[in-house]
């Protein structure tokens, strides 16, 4: 077994609105492995950006209580003043950002964003300094680099300021990166073109990565392990080839369902009923989807929804994924369901 | 860059053509004239004499015969004489140029030696009582009009304490070049400069915090933070830095606006400069002087907005000047 | 007699430099394309950002001025009738647009977002307009009451539906739907494009689908054109495209659909990089000395490729 880079224990993360305090991330456990990719999916406010937030200590303590434990190494990396993170951020975590408009300084060159990272982290003089950021702007697929480090970000396509968003996370070797939407806000070809250079990346430097996403598609293409998300919890966790072939939560199920599939265009598809409740309406007893999918017995939910490993390395929520099953698929077969009980 | 700004200096000859006539224009449409001016409230006046005068002062001559005169002369360096003081306006103008920049130039730096602080401290810890402090004080500014608050000045530091001199620019007795001419000077100067400035601030301190708020959300700073950047580093590189370039860009209009802004503080402490004598002239209807100073302070805001392009397009790359 | 036409459709936005600001050169947002829709189809305008598709919609509404070329609706060249005269045809042609957060006027209830195109284009009593109003709302699938809530009250699938609703109001012919779901979660968006199917049956629709989504365009199209630096690339109906894409910049479009088996990720990474190979090698196949791409060329009775 490879070694755990990062282990999250029961983290809680709450947000203060109007002086209450609401978990957006209630309870979730997970790790993450040396050269590992782990993905974690799921749809806005599933909580999967504020966990990444978490992680990186990046939430206003003022409006945001932490509880659990995240920890790197042998720290806690909740416990941690300001300066001791700082040692940690950028060095040994690293996290690449959705947006490659916004993600960078517009009043700085590509250099010294690039170079930024090492003032703090490595002991290096200029000269070294500029050497490694051109081998950076080399290594994530930036052919005229002598002349982008002069560059300021507006000069650059987005395709070619995200591969300049990775270099930023790549300069001080991180062992740990936190990719959040790293994809979602480029045009087809160019989130291609990404996801290919963060494998190849990837394969050459055995950094384990967390990887945020809402796309399934992005999450088959690089993903080793899958964690789905769901309103603040984790409700599948499988490696990446059995939560494709074999989904299990109604939750994964119905979202995979939703999606217009290469394969049978002009069907109808899956529409998961009713909407994500907001934090304040959230019913946090029971199974979490259960309003969603009104059509399966009380019964057949637990009171208290656990992670229950159905299969090896296969986890899963709550026992309705036993008896779940898409009421489209049974028209003409009602009386099963009545027969049933 | 050149071609810009030869650009931009021919598009501003147009402009100032335009300008002129509409204040010539103003000018004349202002009830009374010159004439009346010099001789108001003169007993002795005869109403035909004056006529005659008008006459041949070509007073009476359509309007574009007249500006046609004027702008003649103005292209020249000749704007005329002065009928009340009976000088050469450009010879009168000369000694009050001099006044105002040395009274805008101070308020200028002392507004921003308060304001940027302030600004700082109120953007960079957001609802915290130096904050408020800060903010309440803007708003105060921000509402009290110039010239009440300069003669609250005047009423408390030159009448009550009676430590600062609340008219004039100079003591008459003392000799030019002195160490005690300097030092009158800058006595004159204080509270001018001070109540300038104490108001003028208002725009800059908020306009720092506002911007230093919006830096605070945008997705660099959480890369920058992500990054480990030092918090404190992450406020004077990324947010200070790009919130203070607009500042530096507007530094070509606040030039400006100080010139214009001077009226009432100059005429307030009959600080001899551009504003007070434009305040005399039009009382005295001395028309030559009142669009010279226009025309003036019309280039000065044409040339300050230039500067101002000029500025930015050197401090931030995303803005370039072909 | 096909319901849209457009013909040799060329909008330029001027460059302006020198000294005198004089226009120096073009970009060419659209570069001449001409395209059909026939009645009740789903046509499918792909491309990437800044590839000309949005422009495109735009102009077709109005929106954008045309610099040459005909947008013809029944034959009509709309492209040179003046706004007045326009007015006629603005009532059968609606657009959805992307962003449901910001196409709605927040500061308006349902009821007047709804029933503004009605009030534009129809003299109805208050009455007749408020009944107009609750059968559309409850076609789309909203509470009878949602008609007195405002914008902000709603989840973005239902604004959605409330840019569909106000679009169907004056029961138009062609809808030119703008990235109408990109902005939505995968669920949302599922139910989005179930229901743009469902009104489609129901009121005999003719849809321009706008997207960059290759997944979406081919569920939701019959034929497709794909767009690229403001050209046509391939136009064919949804199958042709997608099982025999001849243009290099159509297969590079369809390998850079996310894998969803992850068994065979490498191997699409591998394709797409022989892609990118065949693009290097064979350029000269695919566009002139100038960069600029070929005419569209027929290779069978639906099927045409820009190659020469």
């Amino acid at each position: 077994m490879k070694n755990p880079v990062l282990e999250i224990n029961d983290l809680r993360t709450s947000f203060n609105i109007k002086g209450n305090y609401y978990a957006a991330v209630d309870g979730v456990s997970l790790t993450v492995h040396e050269n590992e990719v782990v993905a974690v999916v799921g749809e806005s406010g599933c909580g999967k950006s504020a966990l990444a937030n978490s992680i990186m200590g990046l939430h206003n303590l003022k409006n945001t209580k932490l509880e659990g434990q995240i920890n790197f190494g042998n720290q806690n990396l909740l416990e941690l003043s300001l300066a001791k993170l700082n040692k940690i951020r950028g060095k040994d975590i690293a996290m690449i950002f959705q947006d490659p408009m916004t993600a960078l300084n517009p009043l700085a060159t590509i250099g010294r964003q690039i170079e930024e990272p090492m003032d703090y982290h490595l002991k290096l003089s200029a000269t070294e300094k500029k050497n490694r950021t051109l081998e950076l702007l080399r290594r994530v697929g930036i052919k005229n680099e002598q002349r982008v480090y002069d560059q300021y970000p507006h000069e650059l396509s987005g395709g070619m300021r995200q591969r300049v968003v990775i270099a930023v996370a790549l300069s001080c070797d991180p062992v740990l990166l936190l990719a959040d939407e790293p994809t979602t806000a480029l045009d087809v070809t160019i989130q291609a073109q990404i996801m290919d250079l963060m494998k190849e990346l990837q394969n050459q430097m055995k950094t384990g990565i967390i990887l945020i996403t809402h796309d399934l598609g992005v999450v088959a293409e690089m993903a080793d392990r899958v964690v789905v998300m769901y309103a603040g919890e984790v409700v599948e966790i499988a490696d990446v080839k059995d939560l494709f072939e074999n989904p299990l939560h109604p939750y994964t199920r119905s979202l995979l369902n939703s999606i217009p599939s290469n394969l049978e265009a002009k069907e109808k598809l899956h529409v998961i009923d009713g909407i994500v409740p907001s934090l304040q309406n959230l019913d946090r007893t029971g199974c979490r989807f259960a309003p969603r999918i009104a059509w399966i017995p009380e019964e057949d939910h637990e009171e208290r929804p656990e992670m229950h490993e159905a299969e090896p390395n296969h986890f899963v929520r709550c026992s309705c994924y036993k008896t779940f099953y898409f009421p489209e698929d049974r028209v003409g077969e009602i009386d099963y369901v009545t027969t049933k009980n | 860059m050149l071609k810009f700004i030869l650009r931009r200096t021919l598009l501003m000859i147009p402009q100032i053509i335009l300008v002129s006539i509409l204040v010539f224009m103003l000018a004349k449409a202002m009830p009374g004239d010159a004439l009346t001016g010099a001789f108001q409230g003169n007993p002795d006046a005869n109403p035909e004499q004056i006529e005659k005068i008008r006459e041949k002062m070509g007073l009476n001559d359509p309007w574009y015969q007249q500006y046609g005169r004027w702008l003649g002369n103005a292209v020249q360096g000749d704007f005329g004489q002065s009928y009340v003081h009976k000088q050469p306006v450009t010879h009168l103008l000369a000694g009050k140029i001099e006044n105002t920049l040395l009274l805008s130039f101070f308020t200028l730096i002392i507004t921003y030696l308060i304001a940027i602080p302030l600004g700082i401290i109120a953007g960079r810890w957001t609802d915290t009582w130096a904050d408020k402090i800060i903010v309440t004080y803007t708003y105060f500014a921000f509402a009290t009009p110039i010239f009440v608050f300069a003669l609250l000045m005047m009423f408390f530091f030159s009448f009550i304490l009676d430590w600062l001199p609340y008219s004039g620019s100079v003591d008459i007795k003392i000799e030019t070049g002195t160490w005690d001419y300097f030092v009158s000077r800058a006595r004159h100067l204080a509270l001018p400069v001070l109540s300038g400035a104490l108001i003028s601030t208002v725009t800059t301190i908020q306009y720092l915090r506002n911007d230093m708020i919006d830096q605070k959300l945008k997705d660099f700073v959480k890369t920058a933070r992500a990054k480990g950047v030092p918090e404190r580093k992450v406020y004077t590189r990324h947010i200070l830095r790009n919130s203070l370039l607009p500042i530096a860009a507007f530094l070509g209009y606040e030039i400006t606006g100080l010139i214009g802004g001077s009226v009432f503080i100059e005429t307030i402490y009959s600080y001899p400069g551009l504003g007070y004598l434009f305040i005399q002239s039009i009382q005295t209807r001395d028309f030559t002087v009142v669009t010279s100073l226009v025309l003036i302070s019309a280039t000065a805001t044409i040339v300050g907005t230039m500067l101002s392009d000029i500025i930015l397009s050197i401090v931030d790359p995303r803005i370039r000047i072909e | 007699m096909s319901l849209l036409k457009i013909n040799d459709l060329k909008i330029y936005y001027p460059i302006r430099g020198g000294f005198f600001r004089t226009v120096v050169d073009n970009v060419r947002a659209v570069d001449g394309i001409s395209f059909e829709l026939q009645p009740g189809e789903t046509y499918g305008l792909v491309g990437e950002s800044g590839c000309g598709k949005t422009t495109t919609g735009r102009a077709i509404i109005g929106l954008n001025h045309v610099t040459s070329g005909e947008v013809l609706f029944e034959g009509n060249d709309l492209a040179k009738l003046s706004r007045g005269e326009r007015r006629k045809y603005t009532k059968d042609i609606q657009m959805i647009f992307q962003d449901p957060y910001s196409s709605l006027n927040a500061r308006k209830n349902v009821l007047n977002i709804i029933a503004e195109p009605l009030r534009n284009f129809e003299r109805l009593s208050p009455k007749e307009e408020l009944v107009r109003v609750q059968e559309l709302v409850a076609r789309v699938g909203l509470s009878p009451e949602s008609i007195y809530k405002y914008p902000h009250q709603f989840s973005g699938g239902q604004r959605q539906r409330i840019g569909i609703a106000r679009a169907l109001a004056l029961k138009p012919k062609l809808i030119i739907a703008d990235e109408p779901v990109s902005a939505l979660d995968v669920s949302v968006q599922a139910q989005v494009l179930n229901f743009m199917q469902e009104i489609q049956e129901d009121f005999g629709l003719t849809y321009l689908f706008i997207s960059h989504d290759l997944g979406i365009i081919q569920h939701m199209c019959d034929r497709i054109g794909i767009m690229y630096r403001g050209r046509f690339v391939e136009e064919g109906s949804a199958s042709e495209i997608y099982t025999n894409p001849q243009h290099v910049y159509t297969k590079r479009l369809i390998a850079a659909i996310p894998e969803m088996d992850p068994e065979k990720r490498f191997e699409k990474m591998h394709l797409r990089q022989a892609i990118n190979q065949e693009y290097k090698n064979d350029y000269n196949n695919y566009f002139d000395k100038d960069g600029r791409m070929f005419d569209l060329k027929k290779i069978s009775e639906t099927h045409s490729v820009a190659m020469q």
